[in-house]
């Protein structure tokens, strides 16, 4: 019988060098696995593969040297704990996230929940070329938004309570951009130098100033053969539905205008930067 | 605003992150409720984290003074024993 590896490929799993053997990919949303999903992630490398994962450096785990015997076995025990094989190929790829601020001080956004939410809205959706989603939750970047195909930064838009403020000073000097001056105890901000990292409500004592919690998104990023930074359309998205719809816009954009194995920037370059940046506009202003 | 008086000092100029809000942190343990502590630090990094380790204590953040020397007194209030 021949071996569809296309497919296999689809499900996850990628053929190695060694003859009808597989990485097994595995769908992991945001870096998080459970406990109970670990344990059963354990017991199949040890039962099938050869006892050891591999983590890739987009947050997913595969357990390698899956026999193609053995693969329908191997689906349904992981299943058992709720795992899932992950994406390979041209689609949608592993949606990276960092911690975000659920757990990190520095978080600007709930990165996990947004990292699920693109899951399963896109997860492994047919596209010309492979597509990937990270989310970072601040400035820090530690997810390195702008390599990724469409990355999301968190970031917090400020307006300053005079009412509160105690003209204590340390936002001024929180904030890394100069962007903040204090004169007679009167706090002002110059917007064009705002990078929306939050420093200074986070430092501040009396949290005198007044928060938006919003997106800052990249199109376009690459870090394969070729490099590319992600380019920033928008500064700042405060809506939520607004970024999906933003999402939903590039997606189809590649999905309509992509040649096969052309990654999003190619497309971008190829049919125009204004014209992405047209419709991305069109969708952001309605 | 009126002058802020501190009932103790502690100079963190001499140690760098994380040593600087240990430092800080284990002066502010000595106070009792309620009293000041005048935190001195140096520009850059102490003066841009420090405040903020700070209020996640949970202690009151009362004035940033700029000694005009590249050095900072920040003056915090504790709140809680």
């Amino acid at each position: 019988m021949a071996v569809d590896y296309g497919t296999l490929k689809k499900g996850g799993f990628m053929r190695q060098k060694q003859k009808n053997n597989f990485s097994l990919r595995l769908r992991v949303v945001g870096g998080n696995l459970t406990a109970k999903q670990l344990a059963k992630i354990a017991e199949v490398s040890d039962k099938y593969g050869e006892g050891y994962v591999h983590l890739t450096s987009r947050q997913s785990v595969e357990i390698p040297f899956i026999k193609l015997d053995d693969i329908d076995e191997v689906k349904n025990a992981l299943e058992e704990s709720d795992v899932q094989p992950g994406a390979c190929g041209p689609r949608v790829r592993t949606i990276t996230a960092c911690q975000g601020m659920a757990i990190c001080p520095s978080g600007c956004i709930d990165t996990y929940a947004l990292a699920k939410e693109l899951d399963e809205r896109y997860f492994a959706k047919e596209l010309p070329h492979k597509f990937k989603f990270g989310i970072t939750g601040c400035q820090n970047n530690c997810l390195k938004a702008e390599e990724n195909d469409l990355g999301i930064k968190g970031g917090i838009k400020v307006s300053w309570i005079e009412e509160k403020c105690i003209g204590c000073g340390v936002c001024v000097k929180a904030c890394r951009n100069g962007a903040i001056t204090m004169n007679d105890n009167k706090i002002s901000i110059d917007e064009t130098m705002c990078n929306f990292c939050g420093r200074c409500i986070k430092s501040c004592p009396t949290d005198s100033y007044d928060t938006i919690r919003g997106y800052i998104v990249s199109f376009g990023g690459l870090f394969g053969n070729s490099i590319n930074k992600g380019e920033t359309i928008i500064p700042f998205i405060e809506d939520h539905d607004k970024l999906l719809k933003i999402c939903d816009t590039a997606i189809t954009f590649f999905e309509q205008n992509a040649n096969a194995g052309e990654r999003f920037k190619f497309t971008i370059d190829r049919v125009g930067k204004d014209k992405f940046k047209g419709k991305i506009l069109e969708v952001y202003n309605e | 605003m009126s002058e802020i008086r501190p009932n103790y000092i502690v100079d963190i100029t001499d140690v760098v992150c994380p040593t600087t809000f240990v430092k800080a942190k284990v002066a502010l343990e000595e106070l009792e409720e309620g009293e000041i502590l005048s935190i001195k630090m140096n520009d850059g990094e102490p003066v841009q984290n420090v405040s903020r380790s700070i209020k996640e204590e949970g202690h009151e953040i009362l004035k940033l003074i700029d000694n005009n020397d590249g050095t900072y007194n920040l003056l915090v209030r504790k709140v809680g024993d």
